[in-house]
């Protein structure tokens, strides 16, 4: 397997949230695009960042520094960071999939690739995927739902790779 | 700057990172040895990611240009 003398990235994805996929599927698929050899390894909440059907969103709470900005209307108006209290955004339901369309819409208008897009590229480009089998069993997901091409391995398998990478990322 | 003989032109404006990167990268992929792609971007980050992408994948880039709100570059394929 270690057949090529390309430079290699073992990344760890751990959460799943809107915010938190992009890191990951943009390192990663840029890194393949720089003739790197990337596996990718989805445990604990990352894990759903592998599912066919992405379902991700962000949550203002808990991201206290997360500007909460409007991407529509007058430059200036856009650019009001609107304070929310904590009550609010625990108290009002639907807050966080109105916070989620927002922040997709603010991607797309800047001309960000959204997390299916980057995937598909990782997948074209020979990244592979790796959900935790220990987490799919305590989350209960079955490998069927995650995206094809997906594999199942454990620890063992992400130090092997990891431990001949010459990146190795924990997000 | 130097005029470059272009077999293919690659628009990214209002795209940003990595998409102008991957798109880089894919298209290069369909060129043969020699060949130069000419990308146009309006990403700012892309000066410094097509320098690295670059170097990094030994492409040369033969050139670029700034032309009003844009970044534009010269990639012979190796």
């Amino acid at each position: 397997m270690e057949s090529d003398n390309r430079k290699k990235m073992a990344l760890i994805a751990s959460k799943g949230s809107l915010d938190w996929a992009y890191p990951p599927y943009i390192l990663a698929s840029t890194a393949a695009a720089m003739d790197m050899e990337v596996w990718m390894f989805f445990t604990f909440y990352g894990l759903t960042l592998l599912l066919k059907d992405l379902k991700a969103k962000v949550s203002p709470l808990g991201n206290p520094a997360m500007p909460m900005k409007m991407p529509f209307g007058p430059k200036a108006f856009q650019n009001i960071s609107w304070p929310i209290p904590n009550l609010v955004m625990a108290g009002v339901p639907g807050f966080e999939t109105v916070a989620t369309s927002l922040m997709k819409q603010t991607f797309k208008n800047k001309g960000v690739a959204t997390i299916e897009t980057l995937r598909s590229a990782c997948l074209d480009s020979g990244v592979k995927l790796i959900g935790c089998q220990m987490t799919m069993d305590v989350f209960g997901f079955e490998k069927e739902q995650f995206v094809e091409g997906t594999e199942i391995g454990g620890a063992a398998m992400f130090l092997e790779f990891a431990s001949g990478a010459d990146i190795q990322l924990f997000i | 700057m130097a005029e470059h003989k272009v077999d293919l032109e690659l628009d990214c404006r209002g795209m940003s990172c990595p998409l102008p990167v991957l798109k880089t990268k894919k298209a290069m992929d369909g060129l043969s040895s020699g060949q130069v792609l000419k990308l146009i971007a309006t990403d700012p980050g892309s000066v410094n990611d097509m320098n690295a992408w670059t170097r990094r994948t030994g492409n040369p880039l033969l050139g670029s240009d700034k032309p009003p709100g844009e970044f534009v570059f010269y990639i012979q394929k190796k």
